[in-house]
């Protein structure tokens, strides 16, 4: 039996199941309302409108339970990371991942007290975390009220700009998710990442 | 701040590829390429000008002043909204060339203006513009035709005539012009707010109270966004394909509801407002209805960059395609390392 470590504190585990639950809501109705057809509508246009709305509405609040989170507590440790010897480490896990695991080697950054994070981890969390998603509802709020946005940037319109962004960010968070979702199964078991997320305790691995 | 290393060259990163998307699809500066012979309006290059003084001098002022032929006496009576008209509008309208006598008797000449005058009917846009080659291209007979099924034709018994839009003395050409579309949009739906915004016009050719256009239109959300952006006419004409701009007003029970009519990649708008530039764009900027984006709007489900679009396909499918592989290999391997 390998050791356990208590990983995520309940605020982490709202928070975290909420911004789950968000982000689907928002990709699906997000999908839907990018590739609107008169023909095959993945969600009613006006639905979509509404659930797009209200899900990046509270997502942005929830945004505030993990950035005021990890101010406060030493949770946020686990996202800063050092720039030397940054790119090394990247090679080494993604090698691992790629190579290493299947070989049955043992992992170079075994997670612990010390670590939750694997590099690789680590820098997707803070791109989406600290970029991706701020960027989003940034931009999300900007089109819910484009009186706001400048008129016009480089000869395009700032609303035109805006939903690019959003469309583009929109896209890395769901490549995110993909692989994230993934990367979560290659924990001890397939399933023991997930029940740590649901009770908090994670063993080793 | 506790990120010191990390998120802010990682945004600079991020950045990158969009800056690349965008200068892949930024506009080259486009050079005027429309051969239109420039004319220019003003009162200085109407030859009639000084004559039509004989009428603005009335009619072009708030105040007009009449003078008793026995006493000599001159009083000052106020000139009737309806009557007055602005020079400078009149002289930058289509008919910005004309004497006022072209469409109205010589014997308007004289004040108080005789009784008889105010039976002469006045010239219909066909008596001059019918099966005339020069002005082939906007179809008129196509729109009179159109104009005679329409709900304001029919539900005025036919009180409703071209001249009850196309205000006489101001009527501009909008979307032909390709001007910025937001005061296309602005200016047409002027043509319509004038009177359903105003019960004393409406009531010159209906005997029913006008409704709240504003509450009526509650059901669109960013409504005040929407009213500069489309035009009353794309959601209440039948699209004629035609026409550029289509006359067949319907009741209102026929009007565009369903939002992805407009929020969609076969957007109406297509065929309606952005009709012209549709048209007339030759440079596409790899967007789906690119002519959308050069009027500097953005309509949702309406504009997708092709280059993004198959790019996100391909990025994804990479990306399934890495995890299947990885489930592969992973269910093989362990299946070997329990074999051993
Ligand atoms: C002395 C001032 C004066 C002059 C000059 C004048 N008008 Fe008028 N006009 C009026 C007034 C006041 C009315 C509205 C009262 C009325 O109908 O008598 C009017 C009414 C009209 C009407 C509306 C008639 C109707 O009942 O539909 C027309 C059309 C018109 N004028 C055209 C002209 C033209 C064209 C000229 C120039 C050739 C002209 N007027 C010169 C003062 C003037
Ligand atoms: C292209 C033709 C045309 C020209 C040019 C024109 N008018 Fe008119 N005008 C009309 C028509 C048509 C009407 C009647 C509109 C209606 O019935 O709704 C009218 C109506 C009027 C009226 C009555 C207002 C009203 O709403 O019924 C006045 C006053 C008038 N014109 C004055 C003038 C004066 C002054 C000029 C010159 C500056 C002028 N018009 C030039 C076509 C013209
Ligand atoms: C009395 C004759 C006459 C009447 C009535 C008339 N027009 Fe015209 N219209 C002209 C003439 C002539 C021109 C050209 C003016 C110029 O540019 O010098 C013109 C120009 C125009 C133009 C601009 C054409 C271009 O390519 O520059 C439009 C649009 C137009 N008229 C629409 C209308 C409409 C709509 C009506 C009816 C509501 C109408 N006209 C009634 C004679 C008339
Ligand atoms: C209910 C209002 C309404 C009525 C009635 C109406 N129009 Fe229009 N018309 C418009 C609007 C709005 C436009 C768009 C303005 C623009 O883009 O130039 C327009 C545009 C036009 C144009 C310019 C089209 C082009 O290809 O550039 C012509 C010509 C025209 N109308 C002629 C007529 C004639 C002729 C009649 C009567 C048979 C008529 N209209 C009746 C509202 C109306
Ligand atoms: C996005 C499409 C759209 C646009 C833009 C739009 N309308 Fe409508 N309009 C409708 C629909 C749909 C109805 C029917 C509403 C209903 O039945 O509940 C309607 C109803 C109406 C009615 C009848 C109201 C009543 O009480 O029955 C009038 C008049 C009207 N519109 C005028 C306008 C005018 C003027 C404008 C421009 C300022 C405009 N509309 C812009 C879609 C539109
Ligand atoms: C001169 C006044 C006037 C102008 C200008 C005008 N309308 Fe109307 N409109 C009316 C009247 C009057 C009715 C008929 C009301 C009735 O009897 O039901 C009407 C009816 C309508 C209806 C049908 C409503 C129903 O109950 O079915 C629509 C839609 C409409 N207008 C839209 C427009 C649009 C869009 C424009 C501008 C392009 C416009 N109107 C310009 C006066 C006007
Ligand atoms: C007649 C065409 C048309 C119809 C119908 C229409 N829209 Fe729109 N909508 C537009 C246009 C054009 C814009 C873009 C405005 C701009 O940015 O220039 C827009 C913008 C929007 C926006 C704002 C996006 C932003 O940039 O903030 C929302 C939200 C929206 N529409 C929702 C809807 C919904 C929901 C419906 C159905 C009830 C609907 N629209 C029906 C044409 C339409
Ligand atoms: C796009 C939406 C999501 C984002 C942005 C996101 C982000 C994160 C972050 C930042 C962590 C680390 C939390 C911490 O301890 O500080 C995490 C952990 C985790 N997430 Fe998500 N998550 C998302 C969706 C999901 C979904 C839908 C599931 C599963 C249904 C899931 C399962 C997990 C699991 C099992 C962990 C723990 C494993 C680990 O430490 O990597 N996540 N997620």
């Amino acid at each position: 039996m390998s050791e356990k470590y208590y990983f995520y504190p309940r605020w982490i585990r709202v928070w975290h199941t909420l911004n789950a639950i968000l982000c689907l809501m928002l990709i699906v109705s997000g999908i839907s309302l990018q590739y609107s057809d008169t023909d095959a509508p993945v969600i009613n246009f006006q639905a979509a409108i509404g659930i797009h709305n209200f899900a990046g509405v509270a997502l942005t609040f929830n945004y505030m339970i993990f950035f005021v989170g990890n101010l406060l507590t030493e949770n946020g440790r686990n996202y800063l990371m050092r720039r030397k010897g940054l790119r090394d480490r990247l090679w080494k896990q993604l090698r691992y991942y790629a190579y290493g695991f299947f070989r049955g080697e043992k992992a170079p950054f075994p997670v612990g007290k010390e670590r939750k994070f694997n590099p690789l981890q680590q820098i997707s969390y803070v791109i989406v975390m600290y970029a991706a998603i701020p960027l989003l509802f940034l931009t999300g709020w900007a089109l819910l009220f484009p009186e706001f946005i400048l008129k016009k940037f480089l000869g395009f319109s700032g609303i035109f700009l805006s939903a690019q962004l959003h469309i583009a960010m929109g896209f890395l968070v769901s490549v995110f998710l993909v692989i994230h979702l993934y990367v979560s199964t290659m924990g001890r078991t397939p399933l023991s990442n997930f029940r740590s997320m649901i009770d908090g305790w994670q063993e080793a691995h | 701040m506790k990120l010191k290393t990390g998120p802010g060259y990682l945004i600079l990163l991020l950045l990158v590829p969009l800056l690349f998307l965008y200068a892949f699809n930024l506009p080259v500066v486009q050079e005027a390429d429309d051969p239109q012979e420039l004319i220019v309006k003003g009162a200085e290059n109407n030859p009639f000008s000084e004559e039509n003084e004989t009428c603005l001098r009335c009619h072009g002022e708030q105040k007009y002043e009449l003078t008793d032929p026995v006493t000599g006496m001159v009083v000052r009576r106020p000139m009737s909204g309806s009557y007055y008209i602005d020079r400078d509008v009149f002289y930058q309208s289509v008919h910005w060339s004309f004497a006022c006598l072209d469409c109205h008797l010589a014997d308007y000449g004289e004040y108080p203006h005789a009784l008889s005058l105010r039976f002469e009917p006045p010239y219909n846009c066909l008596d001059c513009h019918g099966y005339d080659e020069t002005y082939a291209r906007y179809k008129f007979e196509d729109i009179e035709t159109e104009h005679l099924k329409s709900a304001h034709y029919t539900q005025t018994n036919g009180e409703f005539s071209c001249w009850n839009c196309h205000n006489p003395h101001s009527y501009q050409v909008l979307a032909r012009e390709g001007k910025d579309i937001f005061e296309v949009v602005r200016n047409s739906n002027n043509m319509c707010l004038v009177c359903h915004g105003d019960p004393f016009k409406f009531g010159l050719v209906s005997d029913i109270e006008p409704t709240e256009i504003i509450s009526t239109h509650n059901w669109l959300p960013n409504q005040r966004l929407h009213f500069k952006a489309v035009r009353c006419i794309d959601c209440h004409t039948e699209i004629n394909d035609s026409l550029l701009v289509s006359h067949n007003m319907r009741p209102a029970e026929e009007a565009v509801k369903g939002c992805v009519s407009c929020h969609s990649s076969n957007s109406i708008l297509m065929g309606t407002l952005y009709k012209y530039e549709a048209k007339e764009s030759r440079r596409e900027y790899g967007f789906v209805n690119s002519a959308i984006i050069r009027n500097n709007s953005y309509v949702i489900g309406a504009n997708r960059s092709k280059l993004m679009n198959y790019g996100s396909l391909l990025i994804f499918g990479l990306t399934l395609g890495a995890v299947l592989v990885h489930t592969f290999f992973r269910i093989r391997f362990s299946k070997k390392h329990h074999n051993e």
